[in-house]
């Protein structure tokens, strides 16, 4: 079953994804994503009823911090890398009316 | 005497008996670096200064006994997506381009107490998405055996940059075959580790599920020594696995030694796809453990072909997530012109990513989107869970399970990014080692007919990456 | 018009008491300059990797267990994906799918005196988002990311609420019971307790819910009970002119007692949950639930049962002074330190609630030591000053917890004991007022009074009453 990406998917995943494509990437996104998602499909011939979904290949379980400060004040250095930075804030355009 | 050409631990052997001095070192590979760097382009970064002055600093320690170590004064280069304080790390991204972080990855710091000399940034696919290293934005690595050709990826640069003496070791890093894809390409030794084994803390993360960091070396000796380095427990890594001290110390498996090693060979690793030079090779070094005494048998591992897709949904979905952070807001590129915040974000990400992040991006979005998880996301990972479960049989019967690391050689540079799944199908062999969580290194086993390398893979079950150093040392020496 | 029913569920985040964030050692301390709190996890920078603070699961599991949960033995992590400047990783850490405490609740007192349960779908744990502050001057906003990552828990109710009484009700029960485990100071003003209001209306009798919507930035119990009536009247109005609700999220702006919606093209509220690879699953065993349990302190209805019998206070104190678990802790540790618990009572019942209205503060931020308050009742029972004295003392230790002992003496503020001293006070006093001498012989009883007064004048206050009496009544 082939699937088409339609425009407004392209669109909608472009606002999740906060990405804006010109014309022709779109136009490529559409293919290359349909193409991807058929190739995908071919995980419908598994029968994986009752598997449960494996997130962590390891049995690993409760690893903890104890409740202590341990981190000092490194601003300066972090906000170095800022774009824009004004009186140790991060600077963004409005984000009200 | 040409010491860019040593290995790691013969450089750090001839340091520690004064032979060499750490400046010596440190001069002799960026005199090689000099002269080849700008026909294979294999750094991002390069830090001679601070490597100068490290050495200064090191050579004290190593001359009044406080560094010791077979590390200790060897010069590293670090592949751009590990975080070194001070020092760009950009992950061959544009997005990344002036980013210096506030501190190192505890893979660098492992390295640094063990008195590595950093010299450089090492080239990679564009946020390690990519398999030839053509992806980066700094243009591509080529390969140092035949620079028509690529390197190989993610970790291109790291694996080119050992195999052409431009480095002594590098660390890379591997999510679906970034190290041992690269390494076969190049001729050189590469080892992921199981998934926990050396800390990701420092790592900007692709597939956090599946993103490991390991060594890329000259020969296995190099491979243990370095791993040991960087292998350890780290508090600040929740997925970091505490092993028995004893199961750190890898350089105790450097030993020629496979009597009884059962090695499993999958058939269906050698079906349709593969290139008959490759074949022919690996097998051949499959036959060289036999005539040491392993017991080689071939067998059939199931759902080898599930393995791509499952990993492609996993991948790009932590991806689309794990990369949300770059928008032009605390660190890294910011659009010149924007009209308000979601065009902030929207201009400094579509300017900022190269076209297969964007893909990545995109496609991981679409597939953790409402409606589309549970038939997407879910459904590879109970494949992830299923592959699992194979490997676990095979590893009831078997120690090692032997393959290529590639179908093919190195393709020609240009040739692959046209078509992204057939790119993609070229991890066929690396991939379900990483949603397995299992480790696998890459031993070089021969060339094709146009000279270019071809490498073994050898895979272990969790913790086993003793047994792994041990074959392909063994290998290694009898070749 | 038709009669309708308001149905109304709460999504409650709580800003919870540890000392450091949820997933780093950042300090949770409220205030600090921008930025100064922050470190490589809790400001999205790459390659850092959360590790989960311990304490924000033992609360969580406390005020599930008080608020009568089940408690989740697996519990796991999702990533929330959204893209907003406050939240450095454009992911927020949470739980959606396996949230830590799931099917509880809580009973409240609804206005006609009866009594009703408020169910409790879920608790989960996340990390609060970071500030943003507008600039006014430019057009820009700004970022501070000391309070991304501060642990939260979210209660989310079940719509059993039908009025703004029963919301505030129910959220007065959680404060309570919160503030008791000391697992969150709880105050709406400094955004530590917040509450999401989510309201349909519907026909008296229908069996349906209507569309609901959800209304945020809600800072005071008045905040949500206007709120409340404001979206009540904005959705019969709607239905009353054959309009539909449309669900959606609103901004209720306290100032202008209007809610505006949070619509925008670009939010697309698909936030592409899944499970938080940087994390491992939290399991919780029976020992664990166990030692938990065994720590939940005695919560208000049973204090205030054991006030009344240990005690003898009446009802109304004791239910005053536990309706803050601060107020009850003060009011035990005072008394254990003078044991005169009716005279505490008394010092918090009148003086201090006083002092708390005048100065419109919470009990909550009372800073005086019980020990000053005992010393104070240890002086007046002593009689070692009186009563007017004591008051104007008080207001000393409430403001700056001086020691009472110290500052009467300082001050020389204690009664004199000096009969002699007194003695010749009286005498001065006596001739320098004969008329009112002359009225006292002439049986004008009102007149002792007068010379009393005008001894502890000249007293400064210094003086026993009772003494004085028993010397004038001798001298005359």
């Amino acid at each position: 079953m082939a699937n088409v990406i339609t425009d407004e998917t392209i669109e909608y995943v472009g606002i999740l994804a906060k990405l804006e494509l010109s014309g022709e990437e779109k136009e490529a996104a559409k293919k290359d994503m349909g193409n991807m998602l058929n190739y995908i499909d071919m995980l419908n011939e598994l029968d994986t009823d009752g598997v449960q979904p494996m997130s962590n290949v390891f049995p690993v379980k409760n690893v903890f911090r104890e409740d202590v400060v341990t981190n000092g004040d490194d601003s300066e250095n972090m906000l170095a890398n800022a774009p824009e930075e004004k009186d140790g804030f991060y600077v963004v355009p409005k984000t009200v009316e | 005497m040409d010491i860019a050409k040593m290995t790691a631990t013969e450089l750090g052997r001839k340091i520690k008996a004064k032979e060499i001095s750490v400046r010596e070192a440190v001069e002799a590979v960026f005199d090689r670096i000099k002269s080849v760097e700008g026909e294979y382009n294999c750094y991002v970064t390069l830090c001679e200064e601070q490597a100068l002055k490290k050495a200064e600093e090191v050579q004290k320690k190593i001359d009044d006994g406080t560094l010791t170590g077979p590390l200790a004064g060897v010069p590293v280069a670090i592949k751009d997506n590990m975080c070194t304080k001070g020092v760009l790390t950009t992950c061959s991204s544009k997005i990344l381009g002036n980013f210096k972080p506030t501190f190192s990855s505890e893979a660098v710091l492992n390295l640094e107490k063990a008195g590595a000399i950093i010299i450089g940034k090492t080239n990679m696919d564009e946020f390690a998405m990519g398999s030839t290293t053509e992806t980066s934005f700094f243009g591509p690595t080529k390969n140092p055996r035949n620079p028509e050709y690529v390197p190989g990826g993610s970790s291109g640069g790291s694996a080119a940059a050992v195999a052409a003496d431009e480095c002594y070791y590098a660390l890379g890093s591997d999510t679906g075959g970034s190290i041992r894809q690269p390494s076969s390409y190049c001729g050189v030794v590469g080892m992921k580790p199981t998934y926990g084994t050396v800390s990701r803390y420092g790592l900007i993360a692709y597939g956090s599920s599946l993103d490991q960091i390991g060594p890329i070396t000259k020969d296995v000796t190099d491979c243990a020594t370095v791993l040991e380095a960087i292998a350890s427990y780290d508090a600040k890594d929740s997925t970091s696995v505490k092993r028995e001290p004893e199961d750190y110390k890898f350089t105790k498996a450097l030993v020629e030694d496979v009597k009884g090693l059962k090695i499993g060979i999958p058939r269906t690793y050698f079906g349709e796809g593969i290139d008959e030079e490759v074949k022919e090779k690996v097998l051949a070094a499959a036959k060289v453990l036999e005539s040491r005494g392993a017991i080689v048998e071939e067998f059939d591992l199931g759902l080898v072909d599930y393995a791509i897709p499952a990993y492609y949904i996993i991948a790009s979905a932590e991806a689309s997530s794990n990369l949300a952070r770059f928008d032009g807001v605390k660190y890294g590129y910011r659009t010149e012109d924007y009209d308000g915040l979601h065009n902030m974000y929207k201009k400094s990400r579509s300017e900022g990513f190269g076209a297969e992040v964007k893909r990545r991006i995109m496609l991981g979005s679409f597939v953790l989107s409402s409606g589309y998880y549970d038939a997407y996301y879910i459904k590879a990972l109970k494949t992830k869970a299923l592959i699992k479960k194979e490997f676990d049989k095979a590893f009831e019967k078997y120690d090692i399970i032997l393959g290529p690391a590639a179908p093919t050689t190195a393709p020609k540079l240009g040739e692959s990014l046209s078509d992204p799944i057939k790119m993609y199908l070229g991890d066929i062999y690396t991939i379900s080692v990483n949603l397995a969580g299992l480790p696998g290194i890459c031993v070089p086993c021969g060339n094709d007919k146009n000279g270019l390398p071809i490498g073994v893979q050898l895979i272990g079950d969790c913790f086993s990456e003793k047994t792994l150093i041990r074959a392909a040392y063994t290998y290694e020496q009898s070749r | 018009m038709k009669e309708y029913e308001t149905v109304i569920g709460l999504e409650v985040h709580v800003e919870l008491a540890t000392k450091t964030k949820i997933f780093c050692g950042c300090s949770t301390a409220f205030g600090g300059a921008p930025n100064t709190h922050v470190c490589p996890v809790c400001s999205g920078m790459p390659g850092s990797l959360p590790v989960l603070n311990k304490q924000v699961v033992e609360y969580a599991m406390a005020v599930g267990l008080a608020t009568n949960c089940e408690i989740n033995r697996k519990n796991i992590f999702d990533r929330k994906n959204y893209f907003y400047p406050d939240n450095p990783q454009n992911y927020q850490i949470s739980q959606l799918y396996h949230p830590i405490c799931h099917d509880g609740g809580i009973e409240i007192e609804t206005a006609d005196g009866g009594k009703k349960t408020v169910r409790i779908h879920e608790i989960h744990m996340e990390e609060d988002a970071g500030k943003l502050v507008h600039d006014d001057w430019e057009d820009c906003s700004l970022v501070d990311f000391n309070r991304s990552g501060v642990p939260l828990i979210e209660i989310v109710s079940e719509p059993d609420m039908r009025s703004a009484d029963e919301v505030i009700a129910y959220l007065d029960k959680l404060r309570l019971i919160i503030q008791y485990l000391g697992a969150s100071d709880c105050k709406l003003q400094e955004g530590s307790m917040r509450a999401d209001v989510n309201l349909s209306v519907r026909e008296v009798g229908a069996s349906e819910f209507g569309t609901r919507t959800e209304t945020k930035n809600l800072n005071s119990f008045k905040a949500i009970a206007r709120a409340i009536e404001a979206e009540k009247k904005r959705q019969i109005e709607i239905i009353e002119d054959g309009g539909k609700v449309v669900q959606e999220t609103r901004r209720w702006d306290d100032n202008k007692e209007y809610s505006y919606a949070m619509r925008s093209k670009e939010d697309a509220q698909d936030y592409r949950y899944f499970p938080e690879p940087d994390l491992v699953p939290v399991v919780i065993d029976d020992e664990w639930l166990n030692a938990v349990k065994a720590r939940q302190p005695e919560f208000r209805d049973e204090k205030r049962a054991r006030y009344k019998a240990e005690f003898d206070i009446p009802e109304y104190d004791a239910d005053i002074i536990t309706n803050s678990k601060k107020m009850a802790d003060i009011f035990e540790a005072t008394t254990a330190i003078c044991n005169k618990p009716k005279k505490v009572s008394n010092w918090l019942m009148v003086e201090t609630m006083r002092l708390l209205k005048d100065n419109s503060m919470e009990p909550e931020d009372i800073s005086f030591s019980p020990e000053n308050l005992a010393k104070l009742i240890e002086l007046v029972e002593a009689g070692s000053i009186n009563s007017s004295v004591a008051k104007e003392v008080f207001e000393k230790i409430f403001k700056e917890d001086i020691d009472p002992e110290k500052y009467v003496e300082e001050k020389g503020l204690k009664i004199v004991n000096d009969d002699g001293a007194l003695k010749s006070t009286i005498e001065e006093i006596i001739a320098a007022n004969p008329q009112s001498v002359a009225d006292y012989h002439s049986g004008k009883e009102k007149a002792l009074g007068f010379l009393v007064g005008q001894t502890m004048k000249a007293m400064k206050g210094k003086a026993n009453p009772a003494s004085i009496n028993k010397i004038l009544k001798e001298l005359l």
